[in-house]
């Protein structure tokens, strides 16, 4: 069994194998990702939320999704066919890509790449294009308005995330995340990680990332009080469904880079309780949990400001701050906080 | 150049009005939920409410309508028909009572117009039906609701009895 499993056929069952299990933990995580989304957003607004499919409305996904599959596939009259189906499916298989690089415990990634960060970024650039191709091809005003709004929104946000992210690799040296967390295990638990010497950028990072992830405030594509739905208006049934949950795994998916990049990925917080995956999906729940009181609290953002915000204000920031970490990381200031590679993690 | 407003930019910023929202979101995170579990719990009622109607019966079982159409009459929907002609024993009594419910606008004009608090809407809202034909209520539809809800009608008409 053993031998068999070093053979070309064997490596490549064990690929796949690793891949099947990664997508089901994907797709049970957007399972209870907008079940935790409709709770919190419920609380908030001191309703009770799905409390009638299952105990405690736990089932109230399933529902949804059985009942989104039985579902009529309505087609636009006029809408380019090919392309109006390309959309959603590119949107959650390019959703899904991102996850192969990303580590859930020491060496628990699908693929071990030196270009882990980049790899991610590329792809979630991508992801504009489930967008601007659905709201193209529904041959219809307001999901083309909203394809429009969407695609000048993620490339903005994109350029302050890279900037940001390029903070974090000048520290480690690496844009393996592996090396981006290790580098970040430290004597003092909590406070070696990268939040505390990156501090400002751990909440642009994450103001961005709503912003990347089309989430209130920030969810102008979809902004339902001017467009409807936006570029989700002429989809129904399974497309949709895919939509949504390519969406839902990008927003777990910048859950995953936020614990990562600034929080110590899968690292205890308390220094002598064991490392483990159950850090990691700690941290992402928890950065989902504000990720939906974000979309509880705050009102949608005007388009202008949208955009004020991310060439005025995100931009210059995240800009000083490279040029910041590059000098304190040249000359090793803060006892090396900002220069791990020198002082070896 | 104008002044710059730093305590402003300095909340900008710190996000404080973002603190602010999520403290307040906290606050009514935990606190008890406005809603009312419908089917399982259920709001409270007026006495007043204007449900379902009902024909009531005197104590005896003798109903208790005497066909003045008086509720036919002042029927703004015009949802109710009667027909009417002596009985047996020379008393005045229906041999149609008929409310469209589709029709009916729950004004509660007929039981206001009752001399007699035969007509009266009961407490029931929970009325729902698959088909139409259902809704077309007849005289023994009505009776049968005035002998199901005659405890509570009663103790509503008793409850409202001094505001009248």
């Amino acid at each position: 069994m053993e031998e068999f499993l070093t053979t070309p056929a064997g490596i490549a069952l064990i690929l796949v194998a690793q891949g099947l299990l990664m997508a089901i933990f994907l797709l049970l995580s957007a399972y209870f990702l907008i079940y935790a989304d409709r709770k919190v957003w419920a609380a908030v607004q001191m309703r009770r939320g799905p409390n009638v499919v299952g105990a405690w409305g736990i089932l109230q996904s399933g529902a949804d999704m059985l009942k989104l599959v039985f579902k009529e596939i309505i087609v636009p009259a006029g809408s380019d066919k090919a392309v109006f189906f390309l959309a959603p499916l590119a949107s959650f298989f390019l959703a899904i890509a991102a996850w192969a690089v990303v580590p859930l415990n020491e060496g628990w990634e699908l693929s071990n790449i030196n270009v882990a960060i980049l790899y991610v970024f590329a792809v979630s650039s991508l992801e504009v294009y489930g967008v601007i191709m659905g709201g193209w091809a529904s041959n219809s005003k307001y999901p083309f308005l909203g394809s429009l709004r969407s695609a000048a929104q993620m490339i903005s946000y994109e350029v302050s995330i890279g900037l940001i992210i390029i903070g974090v690799i000048l520290s480690t040296g690496s844009m393996n995340f592996g090396d981006i967390v290790r580098a970040q295990d430290g004597d003092y638990g909590i406070f070696s990680w990268y939040w505390l010497p990156h501090f400002p950028m751990v909440f642009l990072f994450f103001i961005s990332a709503l912003a990347e992830t089309n989430r209130p405030p920030f969810d102008l594509p979809e902004a339902e009080s001017e467009l409807v739905a936006g570029f989700q208006v002429e989809y129904s049934s399974t497309p949709f469904l895919l939509f949504m949950a390519g969406e839902l795994i990008a927003v777990w998916l910048m859950c995953a880079l936020t614990a990562l990049l600034f929080f110590g990925g899968w690292l205890s917080p308390i220094p002598g309780l064991p490392d483990g995956p159950v850090w990691m999906i700690g941290k992402m729940a928890f950065f989902f949990f504000i990720f939906a009181m974000v979309k509880a609290i705050t009102p949608r953002y005007r388009y202008d400001q949208l955009m004020r915000l991310g060439w005025k204000v995100f931009l210059p920031m995240s800009l000083a701050w490279v040029v910041i970490v590059a000098f304190l990381a040249k000359f090793e200031a803060f006892g090396g906080a900002y220069a791990r590679w020198a002082i070896g993690g | 150049m104008s002044q710059i407003d730093y305590t402003r930019a300095a909340k900008y910023f710190l996000l404080a009005d973002f603190v602010k929202g999520f403290a307040l979101g906290m606050k009514y995170f935990f606190a008890p939920k406005a809603t009312v579990n419908y089917p399982h719990e259920k709001g409270p009622l007026s006495p007043r409410f204007r449900g379902e109607h009902a024909l009531r019966r005197y104590p005896n079982g003798e109903e208790r309508c005497i066909a003045c159409k008086l509720c036919e009459a002042v029927c703004p929907a015009q949802a109710i028909t009667i027909d009417a002609e002596p009985r047996d024993d020379g008393s005045r009594r229906t041999t149609r009572y008929d409310i469209d419910m589709t029709k009916c606008i729950y004004c509660g004009f007929c039981q206001e117009s009752c001399p007699v608090d035969a007509i009266v809407e009961g407490p029931n809202f929970e009325f729902s039906t698959e088909t139409r034909e259902e809704l077309f209520y007849n005289k023994e539809k009505l009776l049968e609701n005035g002998d199901r809800w005659e405890s509570e009608i009663a103790r509503n008409l008793e409850m409202d009895a001094p505001y009248r």
